[in-house]
């Protein structure tokens, strides 16, 4: 059903209206279920269907009746699922019915007064009783005028109990989930606060809205004729423990009025235009983000397009998405292709306007979130290379003037380190202007150091020789390690017999010969770990073994940051190297000098989340196996008295029984080593802040250095990602890590954590 | 009515396409079932000089890769343009289906399609001369695919019999 212009919308909706009124007699609940189906996923389109059901209301009075019996009932069942954003669309498609005379406006009032009643409730989790505060107010845009108009002094009370409640709400979540630290030039909002001011502005304006779309105007005189039906008192379902309410959010805010330089103008930051068309845009995501060509093409024909700088408004809400903290809403890479197809749709108007916003996100760079600023890099270079990294880089030259350590020129030298991944070193050489040498990322070669005859003096260079010779010849292990008993230990004065202890000249001569060898690509690198897997195994036996060996592995390819993380993946996933091993060598003294750069996190968060999923995979088997024992179970109840059967099926049953007391010891084990992996993380974050926080406390200097801000976001940024995870552990984090002893800047980073949730 | 909830679950780009491997061992059956599980991808376009770190890094941004295999010309053993990119889950797979067919990677619009998984000898180019088929009959210069097509490079247009 297009909606290209009001009148042909208006005729299609007469015209259905029609044909499904025939049909009800023989399809009505067919009709229903895609009536209410349509309510829950097609928010975008919510008045034009409202519009429809009023229409066949007018004619079937008891199909009306039906419907928003129906859609009660797909109510109870979303909030039973935690689907608390589809039921959101529910309750605003019932309160759009008002508009459309299908529900009396008492009732409807009646059933926002027990929403608002949540927040009397005691001893619940503070996004509960936010969400249904809420729901209530983010429909009063559509609704707001009629409620007013029949019940305004229970409106009113209903407003004053909100406004009473988003007093003593507490907000110390809200700087976890900012994108900028900064409230110029636009504050960072929380979102209740800013559907309140904007609501508070609609009230004010005696609930004249102009933007949304209303069919069902044009319908009145219809529409006024019919009875109208009556919600059934509905109470909010109560607290369950397992509930999950929506995650608090801040509203991204990059433009307003000034920014659009010709053309109809933004609407404020707190008028409920505002509101509406980043709702509306959202929700269009939302429902076609599989697929790009139809999102970027709906969201280019939103209803209204031309009273608004409709441009701004798609790249702010697909930036506000993409930046979204904890995580976005999709899968990042979407948002870069959507933008793509977006500029392919409007190439003589889009570009300019990502490009603006580009621009602004680089001047505002100091206060950005660095979670965000890292998603900005991905996103830039990942865009760049699909316009042949075409860019005016002269622009940013004021990046050069500063320590480098600074967010402006630490971004541009990431972003042209992301590029170089997606090209080439020369490539990079050639699209920037001569002056930005210095963020240009180093060629990423090997560092062999038994490259050749001036290493001859160092104490592996002839091993190193032999076992290199060795490997090409296809020696076996075993001739390998004879090879390397040779290798002195610089830990001990004799060598150890077995030439079983810790050796790290032994590990950095073969790794370093190995891996040389296989320098070549990828492909090479992991057929040389996977061949020689097992001295690889007896090498890196104990902690030290392991931690040594990322120490090399950094060592030969510092140069090429890729390499280490594919090559830490690997190892991980083979087992040479522990998770714990991996975060231990992060936080070393030996890479500290390289803390701040990006693929350091994005090696500990692919870390921490292999680990995560190593969890899930034996949690996964582990239930498996007691369904199936289950089953079998049921199987001999149900099998009689066949004494064959009978034995066989306790013989299933015993090593079904074994199998899940194994599983059960590996589920504990690998929960063990997860705990344990973001206990080292934690108490790695707090020496290390604390180190800083007392240092400068010492020498009177300021905290707030370029290395702490990524420090402590970094250490929030580990909250935010893997939140469901930690969540399991807090207990002992509170007991043993964040205690009240804590510098209050490291606490303050944990209860922001723990209010996202209450 | 129907079909606009149909079109509400619409995932078009994540379908199997019409290609279906000329030297599969088994029944068409087999294969459309091989394609709807599977975790690997076939990509084509690709520049004769991409690496496999590039294809590493662009198809990172739909999951964690699990292997690469670069596609050779049968002959010369080197890189003929195509590759199979090999997911550990099949949602990852489907990201990179919906994200990144259609995008570029070293300037040049690449395209992915499912694959029934990869076999030793399915990384070899199937063209007479070595390469992929398509670049034995193309008509058009290509730097970066060896420049004119096989068949075009025997048979340069001045010298076509075929031409008038």
């Amino acid at each position: 059903m297009s909606l290209q212009s009001t009148s042909s919308l208006e005729s299609n909706l007469e015209g259905l209206a029609g044909v499904l009124e025939a049909d009800l007699p023989n399809y009505k609940n067919k009709i229903l279920r895609i009536l209410c189906a349509v309510a829950r996923l097609l928010p975008e389109k919510l008045t034009v269907y409202t519009t429809l059901v009023g229409l066949l209301n007018a004619r079937n009075y008891n199909f009306g009746g039906e419907f928003v019996e129906a859609m009660i009932r797909q109510l109870k069942e979303t909030l039973k699922n935690n689907l608390y954003n589809e039921a959101v669309y529910l309750v605003r498609f019932l309160s759009d019915l008002v508009n459309c005379h299908v529900i009396a406006a008492p009732s409807m009032v009646a059933m926002f007064e027990n929403f608002v009643s949540v927040t009397q409730e005691e001893d619940v989790p503070q996004v509960r009783s936010d969400w249904f505060v809420y729901v209530v107010l983010s429909c009063l845009p559509w609704v707001g005028k009629e409620l007013y108009e029949k019940k305004d002094v229970e409106m009113d009370r209903l407003l004053s109990q909100i406004e009473g409640y988003l007093k003593r709400r507490v907000k110390t979540h809200v700087p976890m989930l900012q994108v900028w630290t900064a409230e110029k030039p636009h504050p960072q909002e929380e979102y209740l606060d800013c559907l309140w001011a904007q609501i508070q502005k609609l009230k004010k304006d005696r609930w004249q809205e102009r933007h949304i779309l209303r069919p069902y105007i044009a319908f009145d005189s219809v529409l006024c004729e019919a009875l109208q039906h009556n919600l059934p008192p509905f109470t909010p379902p109560g607290h369950m423990p397992d509930a999950q309410y929506p995650m608090p959010r801040v509203v991204f805010r990059m433009f307003d009025y000034t920014d659009a330089p010709e053309g109809p103008v933004m609407p404020g930051s707190h008028s409920v235009e505002r509101f509406v068309i980043e709702e509306n845009l959202h929700c269009i995501i939302k429902t076609h983000w599989r697929e790009r060509k139809t999102c970027a093409a709906q969201l280019l024909s939103y209803p209204g397009k031309n009273k608004i700088p409709l441009n701004y408004h798609i790249v702010e809400v697909i930036f506000g998405e993409l930046f979204q903290l904890p995580s976005p809403p999709h899968i990042d890479v979407m948002y870069t292709t959507l933008l793509i197809e977006l500029c392919k749709l409007q190439p003589g108007s889009l570009p300019q306007v990502l490009a603006q916003a580009t621009e602004m996100l680089y001047m505002r760079l100091d206060t950005m979130n660095t979670t965000c600023i890292d998603r900005l890099i991905n996103w830039f270079s990942h865009h760049l290379s699909n316009f042949q990294f075409r860019w005016s880089w002269d622009d940013w030259s004021d990046c050069l003037t500063v320590d480098l350590e600074k967010p402006k020129p630490k971004f541009v030298k990431e972003v042209l380190e992301k590029s170089m991944r997606l090209s080439y070193h020369q490539r990079i050489v050639d699209i920037v202007p001569p002056t930005f040498s210095a963020l240009i990322p180093a060629e990423p070669s090997f560092i062999f150091k038994y490259a050749d005859e001036s290493a001859s003096s160092l104490p592996g260079y002839a091993v190193s020789i032999t076992v290199g010779n060795a490997i090409k010849n296809r020696a076996s292990n075993e001739e390998i390690l004879t090879i390397l008993k040779e290798v002195p230990n610089p830990n001990q004065e004799d060598d150890d017999d077995e030439g079983e202890s810790f050796n790290p000249l032994k590990i950095d001569v073969f790794l370093q010969t190995l891996l040389h060898l296989a320098a070549k690509s990828f492909s090479h690198s992991f057929s040389a770990l996977a061949k020689f897997h097992e001295i690889l195994k007896t090498l890196t036996d104990s902690d030290e073994g392991k931690l040594h060996i990322l120490k090399v592995v950094y060592e030969v390819w510092r140069n090429h940051p890729q390499m280490i993380a594919v090559l830490v993946d690997k190892m991980i996933r083979t087992q040479i190297v522990d998770c714990a091993a991996v975060a231990n060598w992060l936080f070393s003294q030996d890479m500290a000098h390289e803390f701040t750069r990006l693929f350091i996190w994005e090696i500990l968060h692919s870390t921490i989340r292999k680990m995560n999923k190593h969890v899930q995979k034996i949690q996964k088997e582990l239930e498996e196996a007691k369904d199936k024992l289950e089953k079998q179970q049921h199987k001999r109840r149900d099998s009689g008295d066949d004494e064959d059967m009978d034995k066989n099926s306790e013989d299933e049953e015993g090593q079904l029984e074994e199998q899940i007391e194994r599983l059960q010891e590996k589920v504990e084990s690998a929960q063990s080593e997860q705990k344990n992996l973001f206990l080292v993380i934690f108490q790695r974050f707090i020496m290390l802040l604390t180190e800083h926080l007392v240092r400068c406390e010492t020498g009177s200097v300021d905290i707030s250095t370029p290395w702490y801000k990524n420090c402590i976001e970094r250490l929030q940024q580990i909250f935010l990602m893997h939140h469901v995870t930690i969540q399991q552990y807090m207990g002992t984090l509170e007991n043993l890590l964040f205690t009240a002893e804590l510098d209050h800047h490291i606490l303050a980073v944990y209860q922001q954590f723990c209010a996202l949730q209450l | 009515m129907s079909a606009k909830l149909n079109a509400l679950n619409s995932d078009s780009y994540i379908d199997v396409s019409q290609y279906r491997d000329q030297h599969f061992k088994g029944n068409r059956y087999e294969q459309e079932k091989l394609l709807k599980q599977s975790h690997t991808l076939y990509v084509g376009n690709l520049s004769f000089y991409t690496t496999e770190e590039q294809v590493h890094e662009l198809f990172s941004k739909s999951g964690d890769v699990k292997r690469i295999i670069i596609g050779l010309d049968k002959i010369k053993k080197t890189a003929c343009g195509f590759c199979f990119v090999e997911y550990y889950t099949r949602a990852d797979a489907e990201h990179a289906m919906r994200f990144i067919n259609g995008t570029r990677l070293d300037d040049r619009i690449i395209r992915t399609d499912w694959d029934a998984g990869f076999k030793e000898g399915r990384q070899y180019g199937r063209g007479k001369s070595g390469g992929q088929v398509r670049d034995e009959y193309r008509q058009d210069y290509d730097p970066a695919r060896g420049g004119y097509g096989k068949l075009a490079q025997q048979h340069p247009a001045g010298e076509s019999r075929n031409s008038f």
